[in-house]
């Protein structure tokens, strides 16, 4: 699903420049749940920001889908996130001043649905995350573990080829972690490809692969006996 | 989606809806700019068209274009005359002005007592009630300069009545008050000027703004009044219409600089005749009510840009706000086309919204300053309104203003690249 060969990036600061991936190697195939681990520093939410398109690449290359993502201008960025890719943010990201369900159906409306299709669609994934009766609140009204549900709906509700998971628990004390961390186990059984980029090992070890980066190369690639979540949602 | 057919897409205005309404406080602040703007340009050049309607209105009974020319005293011996001699005009002076200056249209001699020069009004008798009233000579043609309106059945005095030296009057509403019952018709009937009893053809409408006359005047015919006050060929002074296309200002010094040859006044002499010019009057009116009108566009024009110029402000701050909100929505899929036109149309929509209720706001208030006027007869100010075209061009400018300015906060949103919008703090 995914295939990156030689991915190098650099930002430059000032006179100097910073060397943040110094070749990444890796591949991810349909159906998997892969936890990218690191430090802060390590290089994971560039590599997070290049595989999600909101970043360009240095040298090498990047296939998603069997598409060669390249040299892409904004709006082909933007419509190519759209069609293949679903972000889940640590801070949920949602607009609050829309409310679940709206919120749900805004990828929908940027892939150009009628408003009937949109509400309905939305409704179906605010279901799936278990939070059918509050589609009608605003974020204010939800705890953060709704929050990241709703988000996650949010992702999920475009049909994306890949999910694309930054810290997804961070802001979230253990039970809610736990209980997000089921639900993205869920998706994934479903057969939904997933990356999850955190920094704690117990998240990391709810997925079924752990890819460990510092300072910018990949030290540690291994499969993992997935801890599964009860209990969820 | 192309970016027309997201104007005319429902849920692209849902979407600036949403945004609009959730920021109450924001579009509050934002649309009241624009509103005062277009607020104070339509009551401005409602009011500006107001008084130039009442000035107009001030005008109605004259000719616009017409004068008055009287004599007064000279104040530079010629001709062997003494200073301060009193040259009368006398009626064959009409016969000299309309050869010399063909722009003369009408020209009314006018005679009066009671009106100037310490003259005794006319005592008036009916039954046996007395009364004194200022009394004018007339000739017809006076009505052509001078709008007199006429009670329903009456007329005003006509060349039959000139010819023949008719006794016939026409009186004015307070006279007819005065002097006759309330249901008594005073057309037909004779009151006794001055002992010679005249029969009474018509009631004239007192109307404003007619300068010396009242609502008592009684006009008789020319011929007749130089019998009754033995006034042989003098003329108390000339009101004079020039044509419509004609310089008035120009055909008052012509009539003077006549009049001073016939009546060997010297030509360096000002005071020897008064005027008084109601068409420069009147142009002199209606150039400032004029530069009233263009104030009240500049002044408009200058707040709406203010206006607009605030909502670019606020926009541009509400952007710097919501990077967060862009940076998701592009991350979503939002191309840069559509966060500019949804910033764009925000900006357009909401100056629209405020043009239109500043615009249905001044136009409440000209309302009501006109109900306020209405029955006001010694201001002038009638009908206080601001020409569709000003409205909708007015309209217009703050579409297209609030266009550009919204350019400004639609470009920053897309500068802002969703990877630095979405970075965590």
């Amino acid at each position: 699903m995914i295939s990156i060969k030689n991915l190098h990036k650099s930002y430059r600061m000032g006179d100097s420049s910073l060397h943040v991936l110094k070749g990444i190697d890796l591949d991810i195939k349909e159906g998997e749940l892969v936890a990218i681990m690191g430090s802060s520093g390590s290089g994971k939410s560039t590599l997070l920001n290049i595989l999600g398109m909101l970043d360009s690449i240095d040298e090498g290359e990047y296939l998603l889908d069997n598409v060669l993502i390249e040299g892409l201008t904004e709006t082909t960025a933007a419509n190519y996130r759209n069609k293949f890719l679903g972000f889940i943010f640590q801070s949920f990201n949602l607009i609050n001043y829309k409310n679940a369900l709206e919120n749900v159906a805004l990828p929908l409306y940027y892939q150009g649905l009628g408003r009937k299709i949109r509400q309905a669609k939305a409704m179906e994934y605010l279901e799936k995350v278990g939070l059918k009766d509050w589609a009608s609140h605003l974020p204010s009204e939800l705890s953060g573990g709704q929050k990241q549900r709703v988000a996650i709906a949010r992702a999920m509700a475009s049909q994306p080829k890949v999910l694309l998971a930054d810290e997804p628990t961070g802001a979230l004390d253990s039970n809610t972690s736990n209980e997000v961390m089921g639900l993205i186990q869920q998706i994934n059984n479903e057969g939904k490809t997933i990356l999850v980029v955190t920094h704690e090992l117990d998240i990391a070890h709810m997925c079924k692969r752990i890819v460990t980066l510092r300072d910018g190369v990949i030290v540690e690639d291994q499969k993992v006996e997935q801890v599964i979540v009860e209990n969820h949602v | 989606m192309n970016s027309l057919k997201v104007i005319f897409d429902f849920d692209t205005w849902q979407e600036i809806f949403g945004s609009i309404a959730k920021n109450k406080t924001r579009t509050v602040i934002t649309v009241i700019g624009v509103l005062w703007g277009i607020f104070i340009y339509i009551t401005l050049s409602g009011a500006a068209k107001g008084l130039d309607n009442g000035f107009e209105r001030e005008f109605e009974d004259m000719a616009m274009n017409s004068m008055f020319v009287w004599p007064q005293r000279t104040s530079v011996p010629y001709a062997g005359f003494k200073v301060g001699r009193y040259p009368r005009f006398t009626i064959s002076n009409v016969k000299d002005l309309k050869r010399q200056i063909p722009e003369i249209q009408y020209i009314a001699p006018r005679n009066a007592r009671g009106v100037f020069g310490g003259t005794q009004p006319a005592s008036v008798v009916h039954k046996e009630i007395s009364r004194t009233y200022n009394i004018y000579g007339d000739f017809p043609e006076y009505t052509k300069i001078a709008t007199k309106k006429i009670y329903k059945g009456g007329r005003f005095i006509n060349e039959g009545d000139q010819r023949n030296n008719r006794k016939v009057c026409v009186i004015g509403e307070r006279t007819q008050e005065e002097l006759f019952d309330e249901d008594e018709n005073p057309l037909g009937k004779y009151i006794r000027i001055n002992n010679v009893y005249f029969q009474v053809i018509g009631v004239h409408k007192y109307l404003e703004g007619g300068g010396f006359e009242t609502d008592g005047d009684i006009f008789i015919p020319f011929n007749t009044f130089r019998n009754l006050y033995n006034t042989g060929e003098y003329v108390d002074w000339f009101t004079i219409a020039a044509y419509a296309d004609a310089d008035v200002v120009a055909v008052e010094k012509n009539v003077k600089d006549v009049l001073k040859k016939i009546h060997k006044v010297a030509p360096e002499d000002e005071r020897a005749f008064g005027s008084f010019n109601i068409g420069e009057v009147f142009n002199r009116i209606s150039g400032f009510a004029n530069g009233m009108t263009f104030l009240s566009l500049v002044v408009g024009l200058a707040t709406i840009l203010a206006g607009v110029i605030g909502i670019g402000n606020i926009l541009l701050i509400s952007v710097k706000e919501r990077t967060k909100e862009l940076g998701v929505r592009r991350a979503l899929g939002a191309t840069p086309g559509e966060v500019r036109i949804q910033i764009l149309l925000e900006s357009v929509f909401l100056t629209l919204v405020a043009g239109i209720v500043g615009i249905i706001l001044g136009a409440a208030v000209l309302a009501i300053i006109n109900l306020a006027t209405q029955n006001q007869s010694d201001f002038p100010y009638t009908n206080p309104t601001v020409p569709i075209p000003l409205v909708l061009g007015a309209l217009a400018t703050m579409v297209v203003l609030g266009t550009l300015i919204g350019l400004i906060p639609a470009q920053r949103a897309v500068s802002i690249k969703p990877i630095d919008a979405l970075r965590e703090e």
